[in-house]
């Protein structure tokens, strides 16, 4: 099936290779942070996770995303999403590979990485992130590929394949989960120490991965004679609707619990995102930013007129992924560490070479995505032709 | 005791027989008598190891000259790298103003006795310590003495450690130590005695477990007895005659954050 990948036009050769530069650039600075170390980032003692961790959880979300697409079809039986699962489970292939590299690239002693099955900890919280990953990777290249491939015999796929689908569901919630646990358990880092952590990356996940997914959608139907449909577009805006909503909503409640409490120390990082701490405020137009874009995503999603109309419900989609990202992927890790042990600030601020790995890491992630977006589609245009 | 000396004599030698050591002997004829006549003499079997500092008599030392000599000492017993740079700044004992020291104990009108003076700081040794619980290799663990160790060896730079220690205790090595700037480190690595590490693995206050283990006490108590200002006191909390319990039983004392469950083991009289 993968001789489909070989097989395209101009326009999918200059994408690859594209991804192609960013990726050797990426790779080329990842090598001078292996020799030097990780002192060519941004990372500080204080704030000794950053952007690389951030993105990890960012897109462990859109990872577990995709399960938006994949619960109603095979729990509920709604047929439409059969034709869109692929898509959904591919992206999550790919968000996972990005998850792992990001963990990867962020490890001061990645050559050590085997002691981590070389002595099972099973009171590390990263232990099991490690375990629900990888099972959650296999699950979704299992299933994806031999639903892809009964597709092209024109055949139903085999039962066992269902059975891991099931399987998958909850699986995709404990991914989320277990990733927001490594946060939420630590003593001394009040913005984490939230019991609707894991909650909140859930619904944030549900938001931002069909949010990703709608988007690649749209861009699918652009490229290729394959339509994912305009109900299928149409049902995943309301979920879009409905989990940021949820989102907002958590967020809210961590804000009144901080603010109506007083207690200094769960006001502290909000205090330092939103408006700056000790004259360090660095993340507050970010925030800002973020707030703006998730307003403007919620009247987008919430009044109807513009969540069913295709161009209004991109811009929402684009909105979501922007406000999620900013939450997660930047002001989660920063604040988590802001203020740091002592109540002062250390800013942090990802240096070039970090973003150059970050990108290139991207580009590894959305390399994989077109490749395998690139089998699925041509084996529908197939099936259809 | 109702044991004669031939008796004895006759139980000591079939504990060396054994290989059992001297102190077994007394340990079957008379347990516990020889932990309590070494009362304060560290030996290597201490059941839960903890530092009381006397900061009344280390800032009386601080008013008379900017005394770090633990500090250096310290530093230099573990072959700890200086970058001469604070965000990367590798710490197993250092100083820190009192507000942040004890950022649980805010207090608009402070005693001028210790409003922004400098408090040492190192890693607490906690009884339920957060880093061994999140660490993935176990290369950190606490040891049945209850010293808090790390594996520079095994470490893979995760800095989960880090994240979880809410007394900013762990360090990490942001860079290659040999590349660590000559000027700062001009006989980098000299010292023999304590393993060099290497870029990306975590390292903190290790209670001086290579010389605990040889029945001394750690560098920073000795280097602060040398000058005889005796601010250090180090000692097994699980014996009740302890140098350390005797302490705390005749002073008032804090530990950083204590509401937080991890029973720091490091102990300020104020």
């Amino acid at each position: 099936m993968l001789d489909r990948a070989l097989k395209g036009t101009t326009g999918y050769w200059s994408w690859l290779v594209f991804l192609l530069v960013l990726i050797g650039v990426g790779a080329g600075c990842y090598l001078y942070q292996f020799s030097e170390g990780l002192r060519i980032t941004g990372l500080s003692r204080d704030v000794s996770w950053g952007l690389y961790i951030g993105q990890l959880t960012y897109f462990v979300g859109i990872a577990a995303g995709g399960v938006m697409v994949v619960l109603p079809y095979y729990l509920h039986d709604y047929k439409a999403f059969g034709r869109i699962t692929i898509l959904g489970e591919f992206l999550a292939i790919a968000a996972i590979i990005m998850c792992l590299l990001f963990v990867l690239v962020d490890l001061g002693n990645p050559v050590r990485l085997m002691n981590m099955i070389l002595y099972p900890t099973p009171n590390s919280i990263l232990f099991w992130d490690m375990i629900v990953l990888n099972v959650y990777l296999l699950l979704n290249i299992v299933i994806g590929w031999n639903v892809l491939a009964a597709e092209r015999k024109g055949i139903k796929y085999q039962k066992w394949v269902k059975v891991l689908a099931y399987i998958s569901i909850p699986w995709a919630f404990t991914i989320h989960t277990v990733t927001a646990f490594l946060y939420a358990g630590l003593p001394g880092r009040h913005f984490w120490l939230s019991a609707i952590m894991a909650a909140r990356f859930l619904s944030s996940a549900f938001c931002a991965g069909p949010a990703l997914l709608v988007l690649l959608c749209l861009i699918v139907k652009k490229v290729s004679k394959f339509d994912p449909g305009k109900e299928q577009l149409q049902t995943l805006g309301g979920i879009i609707a409905y989990a940021m909503i949820i989102n907002v909503f958590f967020y809210l409640l961590e804000l009144f619990t901080a603010f109506y409490s007083q207690i200094p120390g769960h006001m502290h990082a909000f205090e330092y995102l939103f408006h700056g701490l000790d004259g360090h405020g660095q993340l507050a137009p970010w925030m800002w930013t973020a707030t703006g874009f998730a307003v403007v995503a919620l009247i987008l999603l919430i009044i109807p007129a513009t969540r069913r109309k295709q161009d209004t419900l991109a811009v929402a989609c684009v909105s979501v992924i922007i406000a999620t990202w900013i939450d997660k992927g930047l002001g989660l890790i920063i604040g988590g560490f802001t203020p740091n042990c002592f109540e002062t600030v250390t800013p942090y601020w990802p240096t070039t070479l970090e973003i150059l790995i970050t990108i290139g890491v991207l580009a590894v992630g959305f390399f994989v995505l077109t490749i395998l977006y690139k089998v699925a589609v041509s084996i529908k245009e197939e099936a259809s032709a | 005791m109702g044991v004669d000396r031939r008796e004895f004599l006759k139980i000591a030698g079939y504990a060396t027989l054994f290989g059992l050591g001297g102190t077994a002997a007394i340990d079957i004829l008379a347990p516990g008598e020889l932990e309590a006549s070494a009362t304060g003499i560290p030996l290597t079997r201490g059941k839960r190891w903890a530092m009381v500092i006397d900061m009344r008599k280390c800032l009386a030392q601080q008013d008379k000259k900017k005394c770090k000599d633990c500090m250096v000492a310290c530093h230099r017993e573990h072959n700890v790298p200086d970058w001469g740079e604070p965000q990367h700044a590798v710490k197993w004992i250092w100083q820190d103003k009192y507000e942040h020291v004890f950022p649980d104990h805010p207090n608009e009108f402070v005693d001028e006795g210790v409003e922004g003076r400098p408090f040492i700081l190192m890693c607490n040794h906690c009884y339920n310590p957060p880093c061994v619980r999140v660490c993935p290799t176990q290369a950190t663990f606490k040891r049945e003495d209850g010293i808090v160790v790390m594996d520079m060896h095994r470490c893979i730079g995760c800095r989960f450690c880090m994240a979880a220690c809410p007394y900013g205790s762990r360090s990490f090595n942001w860079g290659d130590p040999r590349k660590a700037p000559k000027s700062l480190n001009p006989d980098y690595p000299t010292n023999k005695a304590y393993p060099e590490r290497s870029k990306g693995v975590v390292e903190k206050c290790n209670f001086c477990t290579e010389l605990v283990d040889k029945g001394e006490l750690p560098i920073c108590v000795q280097a602060c007895d040398k000058i005889k200002v005796n601010a250090l006191h180090f000692g097994d909390l699980a014996n009740p005659e302890s140098n350390v319990r005797k302490l705390l039983r005749d002073h008032y004392s804090v530990r950083r954050k204590p509401a937080l469950g991890t029973g720091p083991n490091v102990f300020y009289i104020i």
